[in-house]
């Protein structure tokens, strides 16, 4: 095996990948210190911050950071908490256990642009959705869901994707539990509880720290949901930055001052991969 | 300690609950299967008991050619899924089996081109796929797919590859082994399962992508996610033609989810599982 083998077999991944950073990286840094609004063709005029300046000074530019976080954080917190929930329950055999896991796994599967549209429509319909018929047949009034409550709406939507996902890893890590080391604590007197706070769920710590990261990189860049169900709104209600940088290029056409935007996103996600890889990295050794 | 009864007993109740909870989960997806079967008026009058119908699958075969996108959408994500294989396993292997001090750095960095929004690169990829001729082209979606999914290929085998016990490589590299007889005697026999895993979730991940077939294709090279954004603007009475085409688009990778789902779970860990 020679010296420079393990090079040579690395260096496609990390050349195509360099390449899909930073073409366009700098094609963005680029757009973002000129003028150019697709919407005024031949004027590419020099002009230094200002992209930047407008973007930040957005009075959309604050909430939508805010709610990029509390997407994130909330999809997480439920996803784990009910995932962990799911995977205890499921754990040990029961009548039919394989068709309710299969049931369990289904909406992994399903692509975005149908996880939105079924939402919005066929459930979150005030008028016409299923949520509503529930919520008059126990006498109360239907929810105006995208109108009234729509991050939450969204929040609901994307826990429904990604919760299969994390109860799926925490069912592949639970079966990896001592059960005598559970046994005896039982023997010992420990209640559910105690086993569970001592024992399962430091074993699942690391599966945890592995969703919480997953989720973290698809949910950063939450687009399809929001542009299929609120577009955003209303006003900028559930707008999240990836939304906003869309909002920016392809409605008010300035792709500067969008291009401005993205460079502030990258520094969000390296800032989160920074808090990543303090979290996580050590599982990878 | 329990009584063998009281146990049985605890195991019904789980066996509900776990049921009651599966079937909300599913209801959904339950009912969009239902509406596709409904007329338009039975779809909004959320009526259980209905004679069922193709007559939404007809329109919808009807207003645009399905079996067009699902063409494209099957073709995308299986070559993306082979191409992302073959540049990701070499590298999966180099890290695995060469550790460097480097290794950690190279990993998280490739991770961390994952979290970059897709719409901060969509300026420039858009102007580069329009300089190309490759606007609307099924070969401009491979190439996105398979960069897109490349790290979490890298990573996944990555994890896959570090189970292989280092005695084992040892007496294969004693032997004088190549790296293609190492790779192809000692470690793909081993890690079949994670490599398995690594392209189901790739194939996955890539037939449900929406956001470069979205702004990248049009009539040509639409992909499935791209056809149900057709469906998704209310004109009169949409629900039973919204959700026949939804049906359509998911049902081929859901029912191969269903089957693969064992092979899935095994490489999903991300080596979080020992």
């Amino acid at each position: 095996m020679s010296r420079f083998m393990p090079r040579v077999l690395l260096a496609p991944a990390v050349v195509t990948l360099f390449a899909w950073m930073i073409v366009p990286l700098v094609m963005t840094i680029y757009f973002s210190l000129i003028h150019y609004n697709l919407n005024q063709p031949g004027e590419h005029g020099w002009v230094g911050l200002e992209n930047f300046r407008y973007f930040i000074t957005d009075p959309d530019f604050w909430p939508s950071v805010l709610q990029t976080i509390e997407l994130l954080g909330w999809v997480i917190v439920i996803t784990v908490a009910l995932g962990v929930g799911l995977a205890l329950l499921v754990n040990d055999p029961f009548p039919g256990q394989g068709i309710v896991r299969v049931l369990l796994i289904s909406p992994f599967f399903v692509m975005p642009t149908v996880n939105a549209l079924l939402w919005k429509h066929m459930m979150m319909n005030p008028i016409y959705g299923v949520l509503g018929k529930v919520w008059t047949f126990f006498g109360a009034t239907p929810i105006d869901w995208m109108t009234d409550w729509p991050l939450l709406s969204v929040i609901i939507i994307l826990s429904w994707q990604w919760l299969p996902f994390a109860c799926l890893i925490f069912i592949t890590s639970l079966q990896s539990l001592d059960r005598e080391q559970m046994e005896a604590a039982g023997m010992d007197g420990a209640n559910a509880v105690h086993k569970f706070w001592y024992l399962t769920l430091p074993h699942l710590g690391r599966s945890i720290a592995v969703v919480i990261m997953i989720e973290m990189i698809f949910l950063m860049s939450v687009f399809a949901e929001i542009f299929t169900t609120t577009s955003g709104g209303p006003g900028n209600e559930s707008t999240n930055l990836a939304f906003l940088i869309y909002k920016q290029a392809l409605m008010s056409f300035d792709v500067g001052v969008a291009s401005a935007g993205a460079l502030f996103a990258v520094v969000l996600a390296n800032i989160a991969a920074v808090f990543l890889i303090r979290m996580v990295g050590k599982n990878l050794d | 300690m329990s009584t063998p009864n009281s146990s049985a007993n605890a195991t019904i109740a789980r066996a509900i609950a776990a049921w009651f909870f599966a079937l909300l989960i599913f209801f959904p997806l339950l009912w969009l299967g239902l509406t596709a079967f409904k007329s338009e008026e039975q779809a909004i009058a959320s009526e259980l008991i209905f004679k069922p119908t193709l007559g939404s699958f007809a329109e919808v075969q009807q207003r645009s050619d399905y079996l067009l996108y699902a063409k494209n959408s099957l073709i995308t994500s299986v070559i993306s899924t082979i191409l992302g294989l073959l540049i990701a396993a070499p590298a999966a292997y180099s890290m695995a089996f060469f550790r460097t001090k480097k290794t950690r750095d190279i990993l998280m960095w490739m991770l961390s081109t994952k979290m970059m929004p897709a719409v901060g690169a969509l300026v420039p990829v858009y102007v580069m796929a329009q300089t190309t001729g490759m606007l609307d082209s099924l070969p401009a979606l491979i190439i996105v797919f398979t960069l897109s999914n490349l790290p979490i290929m890298v990573w996944m085998l990555y994890s896959a590859f570090k189970e292989v016990p280092n005695d084992i490589l040892e007496a294969v590299r004693l032997d004088g082994a190549t790296v293609w007889d190492e790779f192809r005697h000692a470690i793909l026999p081993l890690t079949m399962g994670g490599i398995a895993s690594t392209g189901l979730l790739c194939l996955v991940l890539a037939w449900n992508e929406a956001f470069w077939s979205l702004n990248l294709t049009s009539a040509h090279a639409g992909t499935l996610a791209a056809l149900i954004a057709q469906y998704s603007s209310p004109e009169g009475l949409f629900w039973a033609k919204l959700s026949a085409a939804s049906l359509l688009a998911i049902a081929p990778i859901i029912v191969f989810g269903w089957f693969s789902q064992k092979q899935l779970v095994q490489g999903l860990t991300f080596g979080a599982v020992k």
